[in-house]
């Protein structure tokens, strides 16, 4: 298989397709915390009652519309269960060896549900762009299709029951991934942080050690699960995230009005280092993928798809890397061949045009 | 620097948390930033596990957690202590929440800010306040139409409601 069919046929369907307020927002997430009535939780359960679990929710999956592509964890070999959590379909956790651990996907990597993790279930949903209503939306769906067959850990005064006391309630866990850019480079991202902070998310975010240059992506979800319905949830976090997109269009557009030739070489200079450098790693990439994001997104960079920074993201990931370049590889070796990959998404291995 | 979670990697990643308007940082290797979740979204917010435990004196050197306070001890269908649950931060099963239903409200409260559960009823557990919240509102509407002196319905929906209260009961 040529490298482009392998790019190609890594990518999940929120990577390639830019959604609502898609020149901010990378992906919408959310997910369910579920638990069966009658056993214990997956850290004190004994692998007999795993098993059962496993095997009611599975027959419970195979009957849903949805596709769903049932993983045996313990058939998979280590990095291609490392792809997934980078790929965003299952946590760290998971990835880990434990008994009766499985993954329902469907084809579009869009519908992914945990069996076994710390919840007997984790149900989650993930779309490109700002979706939470849409994605609230179908998560309900899929879980009163579930609950339809099973008996699920509820009681009156808590909502449903988990693992953990951080989760009982709604069990409902909403990520947006915003890309900041202009509010950093503007100078403005921490008072922005600490204003959402302050309204009850949790941000947060990953930078290179001892700069705050590389990425800056950040994850706006909601803290709590108990005393607020899912859809005030939702509703809450809507309107706080659309006011954190206005401000970073604002920032943009004041840095293309005051501060243009900075940005334009800024914008250009990563441009340039993604096209022909030799070696990268991670942070290095991720910095200037975030530089070059900003310029498509202010018209500065025509030739190369919105899309890029929410691609290479993933694809440069150690694992994900790995699988691609079909070889295992040290992370000297990685460095040159994730500025490789790069490279050639970049050369047009694939139609850019806009 | 040495990844400040294993101490054995190079730390490559600089993670700021802010909650509440506090923040954290850590420098923390790939794996460890991913195992917290800190890359990407595979993960949680914060775990506040530790804060759990430290709420319930269970992390502190010397003092023992409160487990011989009246009502809490240990979760009869799991074998759960509430020792084991504040150092842990993790329930065992669901049976626990009514083992340790005294302190409960307090925790949550700690965590969440509120107690009340709010969300989704799940059809079939959840027949019984699926039913107490119908009730709700039916006498919502029927103060409307006693209002709007629209008696006749104001009566329907009060037959209504009766139905209900009798099959809460049976
Ligand atoms: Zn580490
Ligand atoms: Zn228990």
């Amino acid at each position: 298989m040529s490298l482009d069919k392998k790019i190609k046929k890594s990518q999940s369907e929120w990577m390639k397709g830019k959604g609502p307020m898609g020149d901010v927002v990378i992906s919408t997430r959310l997910r369910l915390a579920r638990n069966l009535a009658d056993f214990p939780f997956p850290g004190r359960a004994e692998p007999g009652d795993l098993k059962e679990v496993r095997n009611r929710v599975e027959k419970v999956l195979e009957k849903l519309n949805y596709g769903l592509k049932i993983l045996d964890l313990k058939e998979i070999p280590q990095l291609e269960r490392k792809t997934l959590v980078e790929r965003h379909l299952m946590s760290m956790n998971h990835a880990e060896d434990g008994p009766e651990k499985v993954l329902a996907v469907d084809e579009f990597e869009m519908i992914s549900i945990m069996i076994n993790e710390e919840d007997h279930m984790r149900i989650q949903v993930l779309f490109p762009g700002m979706q939470l209503e849409d994605g609230l939306r179908l998560i309900n769906e899929i879980d009163d299709a579930i609950e339809e067959e099973l008996v699920i850990a509820f009681n009156e005064k808590f909502g449903y029951l988990t693992s953990c006391p951080t989760n009982v309630g709604t069990g409902l866990r909403a990520s947006v991934m915003v890309h900041l850019p202009g509010l950093k480079l503007a100078g403005r991202l921490g008072q922005t942080l600490q204003l959402i902070s302050r309204l009850g998310m949790v941000v947060r975010g990953m930078y290179g050690e001892g700069s705050e240059s590389q990425g800056d992506i950040f994850q706006i979800s909601n803290q709590v699960t108990l005393g607020a319905s899912e859809g005030e949830t939702v509703e809450n976090m809507v309107g706080i995230i659309s006011k954190v997109v206005e401000q970073e269009r604002q920032a943009r557009q004041y840095l293309l009005k005051n501060r243009e030739d900075e940005i334009r070489d800024q914008v250009q200079r990563a441009y340039g280092l993604l096209s022909h450098a030799y070696r990268m790693n991670t942070e290095e990439a991720l910095g200037l993928l975030s530089d070059l994001k900003l310029g498509i997104e202010l018209d500065l960079i025509k030739e190369v798809e919105p899309s890029i920074l929410s691609q290479l993201m993933v694809l440069i990931r150690p694992a994900m890397l790995q699988r691609i370049m079909g070889q295992e590889l040290e992370s000297g070796l990685r460095d040159v061949k994730r500025a490789e990959l790069i490279r050639k998404k970049l050369s047009g291995g694939e139609s850019h045009v806009r | 620097m040495l990844c400040q979670e294993c101490k054995e990697k190079k730390a490559t990643v600089h993670v700021t948390s802010i909650i509440n308007g506090k923040k954290t940082e850590l420098y923390l290797c790939e794996e460890c930033a991913q195992k917290k979740g800190e890359w990407g979204f595979a993960a949680e917010p914060l775990s506040l596990h530790n804060f759990i435990s430290g709420f319930l004196g269970g992390l502190e050197p010397g003092i023992k957690p409160k487990t011989e306070l009246p009502g809490i001890s240990r979760c009869e269908k799991c074998g759960l202590t509430f020792e084991e649950f504040a150092q842990k931060g993790r329930f065992g099963c669901q049976e626990c929440y009514e083992a340790f239903s005294s302190q409960l409200p307090a925790i949550l409260k700690k965590v969440h800010g509120r107690e009340e559960y709010r969300g989704k009823i799940p059809r079939r557990t959840g027949g019984v306040l699926r039913k107490k919240r119908e009730i709700e509102d039916l006498r919502k509407a029927m103060e409307k139409s006693v209002k709007e002196e629209d008696f006749e319905k104001a009566a329907e929906i009060r037959d209504k409601i009766r139905e209900l209260e009798k099959e809460l009961e049976g």
